[in-house]
């Protein structure tokens, strides 16, 4: 960033860029906190009338789904950054 | 072979392995030192990251801990890893592209401001300091029980290969030796886990076997098993909890949010070349980690179960080998309240705090104990609940190479997270407080000499906490998260959300979130212990919890700071704006 003039100005693609990754993560993060604090916590009791063999629901997604759920959410991030990325030529 | 003899061949060739790795990555320069070169592929740091992450706390306790607490259990198992997605969303490819060595090196720099920086490692000492205890006394429980060596000598063995390698390699050195370590904890996590699956579900994996049915016939599910048996003993549904919704939200969440901030994990993401690497990295990071801690409540499903069935109701004299091994090492205790020389095991404590032994044994043969006796429970069994995993392959009767493997397991575990932690306390030494803050004019090699003698006291201290447990160790555990959630988290957090946030917000946020919940901790874990009870907490919320609090009020205090006083300089607003993108800083302007 050393060929800076005095006024500052992000380019189009920089916030459009930037607004679209903000859009993302705010619904991954949604995701995030519905399957652990929502499913694994808040509604738990609610969910363990239901059995996933032989786990009652509520506990599966506080002991196990949560996690497996969490890997998903990363990964989804990355290949939808990477086209993100490539659409706006910002890619490293 | 015989048992032990298999023990020295497993921890003595996995420590020389460790040793081989160091020599052969040595560190030649401060970025090898800091961050391996900056060039670590992002699977292979995912790797590392684990076994970083992954301590003697996880290796040795968390499994046990879920056997005794059940539901409640879950907040371990989702707040140590949900803060990954916190990671790799939210900070990790930031902070790789900012480029820089340290936690505090971005926070100074963002905030730019000397002040900023000396608070971050403040809390970054003080966060790993308390963190490195519990490693060295792992260090020192593996040692006495499996080497026949006192404690001090182990921690002393330890603090002597941890120097070799984090003195020697740093950063560099520490990358490679933690993927050996993990290989080594991981395959001695699964064996037995995978054995005693078989053996109680006949299904081999053990995330399936927790919930399938128990092969004895009776046709039930483990879940449903384990309730009957544990409320038929006076214990509350295994499936069910004892602490409230809000506490266990608020410690989840604190375990998160406290897992992002924690300095010897986001400065590994420094170490892959670029900022998409980083995210990739978390994932790898995560599936890792996952591993463990998806078989780790299974674990503990199974160790509750099995050990009930095998010593509730047996008589002390027909107990197994493994149970008068333990108690041998203090960590197990029989006392027998109506002599009738048979182990009742129920709900509620056997007697008064943790067994003191007495000279000479009891009609059945037990080592007795001089605790009071708790009069209104019938249980006789003392147990240590670190001792579920390490005591697992005995009590499955699994053969000696097994056990060997646990025990080489449970070092990588303690020694990787100890390595982990040297080196972000060396590294904010070195760099943050003396090249950064107070001298300046250091040159490449005296600031390198600088990171390698303080990597050398801070074994020297580690080793000193880790032989001389001070008692409040295990109480301040809680300390290292919440103290990382409720101070790091919102100053990095903020740094690359928000433009606007200025030294003057980020400076009294992180001093007001560390002070509550310092303080808060201090007084329930501290001064006044016995007013540690759920009544007298604010919103219901025990100290563990307490870290989210801390979080709310740095970032309400920040913000508001930061509205009445200036905007940060411009060149800063053009940080922010170059950390957000991934493309490097000198292609930027090429078009």
């Amino acid at each position: 960033m050393s060929d800076d003039t005095d006024t500052h100005q992000t380019s189009e693609a920089e916030g459009a860029y930037w607004r679209d990754n903000v859009r993302l993560l705010v619904t991954l993060m949604a995701i995030w906190f519905a399957c652990s604090f929502g499913a694994g916590i808040l509604f738990r009791e609610f969910l363990d009338q239901f059995m996933i063999g032989g786990y009652p629901l509520g506990f599966w997604f506080a002991q196990q789904g949560s996690i497996y759920i969490f890997i998903a959410l990363i990964f989804y991030y990355v290949v939808k950054m990477r086209k993100l990325e490539r659409k706006y030529d910002l890619d490293d | 072979m015989d048992t032990q003899t298999l023990i020295y061949l497993f921890v003595g060739a996995s420590f020389a392995l460790y040793i081989g790795i160091a020599l052969w990555s040595r560190a030649g320069s401060t970025k090898e030192f800091y961050v391996a070169g900056g060039g670590v592929n992002p699977v292979v740091n995912g790797m590392a990251t684990a076994a970083d992450w992954m301590s003697a706390a996880s290796f040795i306790s968390m499994a046990g801990l879920i056997a005794f607490l059940g539901y409640d259990g879950s907040v371990y198992l989702m707040g140590w890893t949900g803060g990954y997605v916190m990671l790799a969303l939210l900070l990790a490819p930031y902070l790789r592209k900012f480029g820089q060595f340290t936690v505090p090196d971005f926070i100074g720099t963002r905030y730019y401001s000397k002040t900023a920086r000396v608070v971050a490692v403040i809390c970054l000492i003080f966060i790993s300091f308390t963190y490195i205890a519990g490693q060295m006394r792992g260090v020192g429980i593996v040692f006495s029980r499996f080497l026949d060596v006192d404690i001090t000598m182990g921690v002393i063995i330890g603090m002597g290969i941890v120097f070799v390698y984090a003195v020697l390699g740093g950063m560099k050195g520490i990358t490679y030796t933690q993927v050996a370590q993990y290989c080594v904890l991981i395959f001695a996590y699964m064996v037995p886990a995978f054995f005693l699956s078989f053996m109680i579900t006949g299904n081999p994996i053990p995330q399936f076997g927790l919930g399938s049915q128990v092969n004895d016939g009776s046709g039930l599910y483990v879940l449903q098993k384990l309730n009957l048996v544990l409320t038929d003993l006076g214990f509350g549904e295994y499936t069910d909890g004892s602490k409230s919704m809000i506490d266990v939200f608020c410690i989840t969440l604190a375990l998160m949010v406290g897992t992002a901030g924690l300095p010897h994990v986001i400065v590994r993401f420094f170490t892959v070349p670029k900022a998409s690497d980083a995210r990739k990295s978390a994932g790898w990071a995560l599936i890792f980690i996952a591993l463990l801690y998806t078989t780790a409540p299974a674990v503990g499903a199974f160790a509750r179960l099995n050990f009930i069935d095998t010593v509730n109701e047996t008589s002390y004299s027909e107990a197994p080998g493994w149970f008068k091994n333990w108690e041998r090492n203090d960590l197990i205790a029989f006392q027998d309240k109506n002599g009738d020389g048979v182990m009742q095991v129920r709900s509620g404590d056997a007697f008064e705090g943790a067994p003191t032994f007495a000279e000479g044994t009891g009609p059945s043969g037990e080592r007795l104990v001089t605790n009071a006796p708790v009069a209104d429970s019938e249980n006789e069994v003392y147990l240590d609940r670190d001792i579920m995993v390490l005591a697992n392959p005995e009590i499955g009767n699994l053969p000696g190479w097994v056990i060997a493997l646990v025990a080489a397991g449970g070092l990588a575990a303690a020694l990787s997270t100890a390595a982990g932690l040297l080196l972000v306390i060396s590294s904010s030494v070195s760099h943050d407080l003396l090249k950064s803050t107070f001298k300046p004019d250091i040159s490449e090699k005296g600031e390198l000499l600088a990171a390698r003698l303080a990597a050398t006291a801070a074994i020297v201290v580690a080793g000193y906490l880790g032989i001389y447990p001070p008692g409040w160790v295990a109480q301040v555990v809680a300390f290292a998260f919440g103290l990382a959630a409720a101070s790091l988290f919102p100053a990095i957090f903020m740094g690359i959300f928000s433009k606007r946030m200025n030294k003057e917000g980020a400076i009294a946020g992180m001093v007001t979130g560390l002070a509550f919940t310092f303080g808060y901790i201090f007084y329930f874990k501290l001064a006044n212990p016995a007013a540690n009870v759920a009544d007298n907490w604010l919103f219901g919320i025990s100290p563990e919890g307490i870290g989210v609090v801390g979080m709310v009020l740095n970032f309400a205090v920040a913000i508001a700071v930061s509205k009445m006083t200036a905007s940060p300089p411009v060149e800063i607003r053009k940080l922010v704006d170059s950390i957000r993108v991934p493309r490097g800083a000198g292609d930027a302007h090429a078009h």
